[in-house]
């Protein structure tokens, strides 16, 4: 089978491009330059788009003998990734930009590219399990990026290939060692790739300017205080909201308003939620008939909940909860999954959070 | 997977290395001595330097005082450009401006944009003919009366689009107005005519593994009255003007290749030429809109001046596929086998448009559509049939991928 495998200059899909070929295949590697201004040196240990990321990619490719590009996909990235980000921010919603690149990147531009240039599948380092189209959570629960990849539908599934989803992280570190990868120790990258210094809000003020609005007591309807920003926030936030309240309780961010980029906050049983409003859903295979039981992942790290799902408004679900949440913040993803502690926990599928409402007031 | 016996057809990025050159080299660094030290073995290493520097010489036209070994292209286009500039602008401080075409080689244009970012210069664009080349009224145009310019610089070759341009009629044009003129040469020694005195250049770059040398050899021709300021200080080895003990056994390898490649360039320039105007042929067949960029085929510098040579590199086949890109191309040739280039490489690995191709007026599309195939002294009829047996389908699957990476 020929294969490309998206090799980012991480450890993770170095081990995954290896196993390919150790597969038999024949393998190609790619690497995605999402970057329209790529530093020189990686800085610090996040991201994965500078020169030198590149070049740890290539000297893995070259090890194994294999054929290496860089792919320049930083206009792609940019509009579909990038873009979005600051434009859901500034929606008053918080999204999840890995989901997306793997949506219409990873998954979509260079599969796509991929399957007309004669590859017949696409290799990446997620930790995720894939067997007969059925896509679950890794042997890693600490590492398991089946939330990221909850948006994948049947057809790109088909064409992908994970081969970490089997092997805990340790163990992925331990291959790299034994064939003498450089990137064997390479510390892991976190956050958001095109906010290397990690500072979110710093970059979305870069992005959107200062955009002052009021922060309003839900329990009295209140001003109490300003603030530089709507993006600043996200709901079910706590910390660093700026305002002061006499009760000494802790105030929740219960909503984000961008027209009259209005800060909604309140005590933690007004933040406390059980139901979730989604929009159209994604399947990972044929789409269950509803209702029906699952679980669910209401974030990126979050720990899965169970829940019943059935026929929202729009063509979107109602996900009623087992118990009660906070901090479920619209435009994260709600990933179900239908538990499975033999062959690991299955995705089902996803579904763009709208609201969060608590289901008997 | 990597192709067991690759069909290689990028010579100019490299070409390989010629046996005579491996032997020399090899008996060269078997032996100790600087050749700046004065014993015998020191005496030894100089005695085969100074041979080496007067057969060099000798090959292109040149005194052996004119010759500067350096570490290779970038290098001498490197204190070439400096050099001038400083030296130039020492003398007359109006001085400013430098004179330069914009297809030039990234070691001219960037030592240029340096030189204007942090060192006062002004750069004038030369006009570039779509072919690529640069008229003498054009040079004429952008030099003036010259009082304020403190070097010109136009490549001999393009290394991208195989564009000649008539170097003697240039540096003609900007001695009249008292303007020193430099010339990138590394495309050109051994696969067209290039004699320094001749031309009339005040300086001229060239470098060995473009003609069957060592990579990491070259030397800058600089007439004996041109004034230079060094780049690198030290022993001053090479004429007070480049400093660094000599690489003898480079040196050797370097000579050795420009000797070989100038004999040889009359009858390995003309079957070269044949193979490539088949491969030219033979690919616009199967792909009837591909474009050939640069000069025609058979292009002549000058009609009815023999010695004035083609007008476009013997062994460049450069061409634009509609509708598939450039990128995708190269990476289905090499799956296949065929190695050959998008242009030049940058540092990041990426591709970007060819800035020869946009400065010849074509667009981003055209310019990310491009491959560059690259004939030279190993080349066969057989690599020529081997392109030839896989081009359609590979443009036909480049197309289906489009130009999706943007």
């Amino acid at each position: 089978m020929r294969v490309l495998a998206a090799m980012s200059g991480g450890v993770d899909s170095a081990v995954a491009a290896a196993l390919a070929v150790d597969a038999g295949h024949d393998v190609t590697g790619v690497h995605l330059a999402l970057s329209p201004d790529r530093q020189m040196l990686r800085s610090g240990a996040r991201g994965c788009c500078s020169v030198e990321d590149s070049h740890d990619a290539r000297r893995v490719a070259d090890e194994l003998g294999i054929p290496f590009y860089v792919w320049d996909l930083a206009e792609r990235f940019t509009e579909d990734v990038v873009d979005d980000f600051v434009a859901e921010y500034a929606a008053g919603r918080t999204p999840n930009p890995c989901l997306r690149c793997n949506e219409k990147i990873k998954f979509s531009a260079v599969l796509d590219r991929a399957l007309a240039l004669g590859f017949d599948a696409v290799v990446t380092g997620h930790h995720a399990r894939l067997a007969d189209g059925e896509l679950r959570r890794s042997v890693d629960a600490a590492k398991d990026q089946s939330y990221v990849l909850g948006v994948l539908t049947p057809a790109q599934l088909a064409a992908a290939r994970f081969p970490l989803g089997g092997m805990t992280k340790d163990r992925v570190r331990e291959i790299a060692a034994e064939r003498g990868f450089a990137v064997a120790a390479k510390p892991d990258s976190h956050d958001i790739c095109f906010i290397p210094d990690g500072d979110t809000r710093g970059f979305l003020t870069r992005r959107l300017g200062s955009r002052p609005g009021p922060v309003v007591d839900a329990a009295t309807g209140a001003t109490i205080g300003q603030h530089d920003g709507t993006y600043g926030f996200t709901v079910g936030q706590r910390k660093g909201l700026g305002v002061a309240v006499g009760d000494q309780q802790p105030r929740y961010v219960l909503g984000i308003e961008p027209v009259s980029r209005t800060v909604t906050i309140g005590t933690a049983d007004l933040a406390t939620i059980d139901e979730v409003v989604t929009g159209a859903p994604t399947w990972t295979g044929p789409a269950p008939e509803l209702p029906f039981a699952a679980q669910v992942q209401l974030r990126a790290h979050g720990r899965p909940v169970d829940c019943q799902v059935s026929d929202g408004p729009d063509g979107g679900l109602r996900i009623a909860l087992a118990g009660e949440e906070r901090g479920i913040a619209p435009g994260q993803s709600a990933v179900l999954y239908l538990p499975d502690p033999v062959r690991g926990d299955r995705v089902l599928g996803q579904a763009p959070i709208q609201r969060a409402e608590a289901r008997a007031a | 997977m990597t192709h067991p016996d690759p069909i290689y057809l990028d010579h100019a990025a490299t070409t390989p290395v010629l046996p005579e050159v491996l032997a020399a080299m090899t008996q060269q660094m078997g032996r100790v001595g600087n050749a700046s030290s004065l014993h015998a073995s020191g005496r030894a290493a100089r005695r085969v330097a100074e041979q080496s520097r007067e057969r060099l010489a000798e090959a292109l036209g040149a005194r052996p005082s004119e010759v500067l070994f350096t570490a290779g292209g970038t290098e001498s286009d490197n204190l070439a450009v400096k050099g001038l500039f400083w030296a130039r602008r020492q003398a007359d401080s109006r001085r400013r401006r430098i004179v330069v075409s914009p297809a030039e080689h990234h070691a001219v244009l960037d030592s240029v944009e340096w030189l204007a970012k942090h060192d006062g210069a002004e750069i004038t664009w030369l006009r570039l003919e779509p072919s690529g080349r640069v008229l003498p009224e054009a040079l004429a145009d952008a030099l003036g009366d010259g009082v304020d310019v403190a070097v010109a610089s136009v490549m001999w070759a393009n290394n991208e689009i195989g564009t000649v341009s008539d170097i003697a009629a240039l540096a003609e044009v900007a001695h009249e107005v008292g303007v020193p003129f430099h010339t990138d040469a590394v495309q050109a020694v051994g696969q067209v005519p290039v004699d320094f005195a001749a031309s009339g250049v005040d300086a001229l770059t060239m470098t060995g593994h473009k003609l069957g040398g060592p990579m990491g050899a070259g030397a800058l021709l600089l007439r004996r009255d041109a004034e230079c300021t060094p780049l690198l200080h030290g022993g001053g080895q090479e004429r007070d003007v480049r400093s660094g003990t000599l690489d003898v056994a480079a040196i050797v390898g370097l000579q050795v290749a420009t000797s070989a490649s100038v004999e040889s360039r009359p009858e390995r320039a003309a079957r070269t030429a044949e193979l490539r105007d088949q491969l030219v042929a033979g690919v616009l067949a199967q792909v009837p809109d591909a474009r050939l960029n640069g000069p025609a085929l058979d292009d002549l510098l000058r009609a009815g001046t023999p010695a004035a040579g083609p007008g476009r590199l013997p062994g460049n086949a450069h061409l634009s596929f509609p509708g598939a890109e450039g990128d995708a191309l190269l990476m289905l040739l090499d799956a296949r086998g065929v190695e050959c280039s998008t242009g030049s490489a940058c540092s990041a690995g990426v591709a970007r448009p060819s800035h020869v191709l946009l400065a010849v007026g074509a667009d981003t599309d055209r310019a990310r559509s491009s491959l560059r195939f690259s004939l030279g002294h190993t080349s066969t009829e057989h690599d020529v049939q081997a392109v030839l047996d896989v081009i359609g389908p590979v443009v036909e699957r480049a197309r289906r991928a489009g130009m999706g990476s943007r």
